[in-house]
């Protein structure tokens, strides 16, 4: 996947949602900050740091979409192996895994192999692994998608904690719902292409309320762009980026041009509702002869 | 530690944990024990209806050891080639570099990890058991090959060259056609080692020139001459010089030691096939 002009800041304490279709680059934009993937051309930084510096990479936490263990080790084995890869000092090691375990409720099963392990489990060892040595930074490549609701639940706890601590989290994720309930931030990317990013009020335009009412001249019902953006199907007429405490005020409206008021819902655009508009804005991208990843990224 | 040697361990730790080293370990025994029992026969046999001389045993130990070492090393290296040939296209397709190569490791370390691992082991299982066998051969017929280091250092050639090959392939081609391409490779040179001796015993020119490019390409089959001679005792050497060069010729019998030069050439190959399979490492996307 060609990625160009990919300008990400994720400020510590903060997380950040990366999104985007099947094959828009989320996870080619991760391995290229990581190393694991090299541009074709292009550069991009990330901690300040070229693309695949180990000395950012010792900053980094990675918890990858596709991944697994070492099944014939214990999971205490696996979280001692990579303090011992991610360089941290031999004297931490065991308080740093036992604290990993304990974060991701597998300290019961600690000396476990972890080729016994469902992918539920496997999935809570690699964000674990990833948390090791409280780093700066950390990717997590669809943290979720094997956990049930319980698991979800502490992933997001966890996430929530992380962020408080001060660490930036980069979260890729197609569970659009997760994202708004964790991100601080968010960046939708298509074919290569960052489409939309900001907070999370900026992308989704505040609130906005539906009322379904009749006895409206085409003119009367014009008049009430006076409150918001207004986008009126005949029926029903959402008027966006109204402040709630307004509501009153526009049914009363409605009311005095004797408008008949049947319904009216306070609604809050969703990030699908958002994420879907922007992709459907997108034009349809040519088909390119040789795909490969490139362009110019930072973090 | 360096990472290098933290995968180095953790290859031997695999090999350990998923039982390969206990299979090895009884296997070895098993081959030792019954190899034993067969050169202890050798008293029992008769010549001219009277009990054998020591010399006939030791002279007749040391052409069946040959061909005991060429058991071994075939075992060897198909081994050294099934274990190696997945070693890094299986944690890619498993997702298990992923999660490795995100650490502050180069890729590098992983790749040499895992190829001084292989090494250690083919390193310690050709010690290991030629020792064994070797010092259970002398118990019972009291023969001790002349070169027994130089047939370790040989054989555990053999058995690095294999490994680098098949690691260089993994890193481009999944275990299953690097390992498959690796045997072919394998065997392929010693049919080459095997057609250069009919040309040497029928002083055919391409047949030789055929037997010296098998060698160069993969230096099995010249590692593995190294070890023959390195069991070949030399009285056995003088008797077949004095015979002529077809009995020369025969793919078990090596009077000489490999040249100097074809050493560095064999030093070169593995060090050069290991420095190709780095950089292919290095350039492909995980």
């Amino acid at each position: 996947m060609a990625l160009a002009g990919l300008t990400m800041t994720v400020p510590p304490g903060e997380a950040f949602g990366f999104l985007g279709p099947n094959g828009a680059g989320k996870t080619t934009a991760v391995k290229l900050l990581l190393g694991l993937a090299a541009p074709s051309s292009g550069e991009g930084w990330v901690l300040g740091r070229p693309l695949g510096d180990r000395a950012a990479r010792r900053r980094i936490g990675y918890l990858p979409e596709l991944f697994r263990y070492q099944g014939w080790l214990s999971a205490r084995e696996v979280l001692g192996l990579h303090c011992e890869l991610a360089g941290l000092p031999r004297s931490t090691w065991r308080d740093e895994v036992q604290a990993a375990l304990e974060i991701v409720d597998l300290a019961g099963r600690a000396e476990d192999r972890v080729g016994t392990f469902s992918k539920g489990m496997q999935q809570r060892l690699g964000l674990g692994a990833a948390l090791l040595g409280k780093p700066e930074l950390i990717f997590l490549d669809e943290p979720t998608s094997a956990l049930d609701p319980v698991g979800r639940h502490d992933v997001r706890q966890i996430i929530h904690s992380v962020k408080e601590r001060g660490t930036a989290v980069f979260l890729n994720s197609h569970l659009l719902t997760e994202v708004e309930m964790v991100c601080d931030r968010v960046a939708i990317v298509d074919h290569g292409k960052v489409v939309a990013s900001g907070t999370l009020d900026d992308l989704l335009g505040g609130q906005a309320v539906r009322i379904r009412v009749t006895g409206l001249k085409p003119s009367q019902r014009a008049s009430l762009a006076s409150f918001g953006e207004l986008d009126d199907d005949g029926e029903w007429i959402t008027v966006r980026g109204l402040d709630p405490d307004r509501v009153p005020e526009l049914v009363a409206e409605v009311v005095r041009m004797d408008g008949r008021v049947y319904q009216v819902e306070p609604r809050h655009q969703t990030l699908e509702d958002r994420f879907l508009q922007l992709l459907s804005e997108q034009p349809q991208p040519r088909p390119h002869p040789n795909p490969s990843p490139g362009g110019r990224g930072s973090s | 530690m360096p990472p290098a040697l933290v995968i180095a361990r953790l290859t031997l730790r695999e090999a350990r944990r998923r039982r390969l080293l206990l299979i090895l370990l009884v296997l070895t025994l098993v081959m030792v024990a019954v190899t034993t029992w067969g050169f202890s026969r050798l008293w029992d046999v008769r010549v001219g209806g009277r009990p054998p001389g020591a010399i006939f045993v030791r002279t007749t130990t040391s052409q069946l050891m040959i061909v005991v070492a060429f058991m071994f090393t075939t075992v060897l290296g198909l081994s050294a080639t099934v274990v190696s040939s997945p070693s890094i296209s299986g944690d890619l397709e498993s997702g298990l570099a992923l999660s490795m190569l995100a650490r502050p490791i180069r890729r590098s370390d992983v790749l040499l990890g895992k190829w001084l691992g292989f090494v250690a082991m083919v390193v310690f299982y050709t010690g290991g058991a030629a020792a064994l066998e070797m010092l259970t051969v002398d118990w019972v017929t009291g023969y001790v090959p002349p070169h027994p280091l130089e047939f370790v250092v040989f054989v555990s050639a053999v058995g690095i060259a294999l490994v680098t090959l098949s690691m260089t392939l993994s890193t481009r081609l999944s275990g299953l056609v690097g390992g498959v391409i690796a045997l072919v490779g394998f065997f392929m040179s010693w049919m080459g080692g095997i057609v250069g001796s009919i040309g040497l015993a029928l002083q055919n020119q391409p047949l030789m020139d055929v037997g010296a490019a098998s060698r160069l390409i993969i230096p099995a089959d010249g590692l593995w001459r190294g070890a023959i001679w390195a069991l070949e005792p030399a009285i056995v050497i003088a008797g077949v010089r004095s015979a002529g060069p077809g009995a020369a010729s025969n793919p078990f019998f090596a009077a000489d030691p490999p040249p100097a030069a074809y050493l560095a050439w064999c030093a070169f190959w593995i060090l050069g096939l290991l420095a190709l399979a780095v950089w292919s490492f290095s350039k492909r996307e995980v």
